[in-house]
């Protein structure tokens, strides 16, 4: 079984489509999201202006990249309220819908570092170095103190979010570099490195998702047969064994994306999305 | 119940001495890239000669407060602002123009200004007629064509802030002895820096230029009692007449 091709189970028992439907669905909302910001300065269809690291809707609503906005309150500038409102609004919207959904759904980033863990189990490349997980906590404290020693918001000359958002609306492909350096790293020396391990931004978010309601759930578990195509697949495959094994068939740790990959590739159709307080709701009831 | 069952497998038996190593080495690493990246994010700076748009702070607050948006070179209607390059440094992806290429149209809603969200272009910026991007400093008077007595006044003709930010300056031409010469001048106080004069100059390169303040302008000293030498000498006129 585990010598089988990797989620063959999995697309002979529910197609190729349904074994592959929360990636193509991911696909799509990561080139959905980059198109409604590019149709601006490509077509001058203005749906939302600006970029990731902040921008307005319709004209109207003021969204932001918390990450950004933090690093300038420490600064020590105080921003206009549009940025406040704009950085709480994706707060709260990533705080209900998931924290780290943000990583698989919306970052661009995410493309690149998936190719990277696609090529790396095409090739069957070995571990080499692993990082310890919590690394990305340290690398958000730094770029959380870094503004308050030099004046400047430095994290984000080398931040790889806006720098694709930025090619792609702005033609600045200077720094795309950094995103090369990123896929090489995750492929050739430390599996997931940058989503996984480093990247701060989704340490911010993984950190607003511990509200979240909505999470994957093994709510199947006892169906499981080990096939592992799930931890194969999974960029925080840490955060699998406990629903699968443990008393909670609920993935509470806020390291997962969401990206449900393990719902596509899991024949036995262990998992599935769920929102912990419709279901506390029912259990009251 | 799961709760306490979470606490106890979070901490996955590692013990004090391991959570401390852990925690010094990873801090240690990360501490390192950071220096690192504010290091050469400071060494590499955009181009001095860069203007900022309309209502820019000056540039290390500048630099505190802009999230590099792209939201002010989106709404400027002559494609006049630019985002800087990955290898400008601690600049990346912030807001500049080059007047020579496109000047500041100075637009009367200052679009720029009104849609940044993170203050570093200054709200309080109303009347454009106010702004400070820079000034225009007529840089090669050897090659400026009214420094050769002819009457070029493109750069006079084509300033938004006409017989107030750039005046002719009438003067007897010594070299012909006999005509004028009208010597382009321009007045720092009212210059907003918008540019239009250097991106118009007839030269292959511009004699006149828009520089930022910081470098086009002198500084009297703080101590110096003639700051205001007109209050002064008044002052001391009519303290002379009282005695």
């Amino acid at each position: 079984m585990s010598q089988a091709k990797f989620a063959q189970a999995a697309i002979d028992e529910l197609g190729w489509f349904k074994a592959h439907r929360f990636l193509l669905l991911r696909r799509s909302c990561q080139l959905i999201v980059l198109s409604l910001f590019a149709i601006g300065p490509w077509l001058g269809l203005w749906l939302f202006k600006g970029n990731l690291s902040a921008s307005e809707f319709m004209g109207v609503v003021p969204l932001a990249d918390p990450l950004t906005t933090l690093q300038v309150f420490m600064t020590g500038h105080l921003p206009e309220i549009s940025l406040i409102v704009g950085g709480a609004l994706i707060a709260l919207f990533y705080a209900l819908a998931g924290g780290r959904v943000f990583c698989s759904w919306v970052c661009p980033v995410n493309m690149i570092t998936d190719a990277a863990s696609w090529l790396r189990r095409k090739l069957a490349l070995p571990r080499i170095a692993e990082l310890p997980r919590n690394l990305r906590y340290y690398m958000l404290a730094m770029v959380m103190i870094l503004p308050m020693l030099s004046g400047i918001t430095a994290w984000e000359w080398v931040n790889p979010v806006p720098l694709v958002y930025r090619a792609v609306l702005f033609g600045s492909l200077t720094g795309l570099w950094i995103l090369v350096v990123i896929f090489l790293l995750d492929l050739l020396i430390s599996e997931r490195a940058w989503c996984g391990h480093l990247c701060p931004t989704g340490a911010l978010f993984a950190l607003l998702g511990k509200v979240s309601p909505i999470k994957v759930s093994a709510t199947r578990a006892s169906a499981c047969d080990n096939c592992m195509d799930c931890f194969e697949v999974c960029p925080e495959r840490q955060v699998l064994k406990p629903a699968l094994k443990g008393s909670n068939p609920m993935i509470v740790d806020s390291d997962c994306t969401q990206c449900g990959r393990c719902i596509d590739v899991c024949a036995q159709r262990v998992f599935q999305y769920q929102n912990r307080i419709a279901i506390k709701a029912e259990n009251n009831q | 119940m799961s709760r306490a069952k979470q606490a106890s497998t979070t901490a996955k038996g590692v013990n004090r001495r391991q959570f401390l190593a852990t925690s010094a080495k990873a801090g240690c690493a990360v501490g390192l890239v950071g220096l690192g990246v504010t290091g050469v994010a400071k060494s590499s700076r955009l181009d001095p000669l860069a203007i900022r748009p309309p209502g820019a702070l000056a540039e290390q607050e500048f630099l505190s407060a802009c999230v590099r948006c792209g939201l002010c070179v989106e709404a400027c209607p002559y494609d006049t602002l630019k985002l800087a390059r990955w290898f400008e440094g601690a600049a990346t992806g912030t807001p500049y123009f080059t007047a020579r290429t496109i000047p500041c149209e100075m637009c009367d809603d200052i679009p720029c200004v009104k849609v940044c969200p993170s203050g570093s272009l200054d709200q309080a910026l109303d009347d454009i007629d106010q702004a400070k991007m820079g000034i225009a400093v007529l840089i090669d008077e050897k090659n400026c064509l009214n420094f050769k007595g002819l009457r070029c006044d493109v750069c006079y003709r084509v300033c938004p802030l006409i017989d107030d930010a750039i005046t002719l300056e009438r003067q007897h031409n010594e070299r012909s002895d006999h005509h004028a010469m009208f010597l382009p001048t321009v007045n720092s106080d009212s210059c907003t820096g918008c540019g239009k004069c250097e991106h118009v100059c007839v030269l292959e390169e511009a004699a006149i230029r828009v520089l930022p303040s910081a470098i086009a302008l002198g500084k009297t000293a703080s101590h110096d009692t003639y700051i205001d030498t007109e209050s002064t000498t008044l002052e001391m006129l009519n303290k002379g007449f009282e005695i």
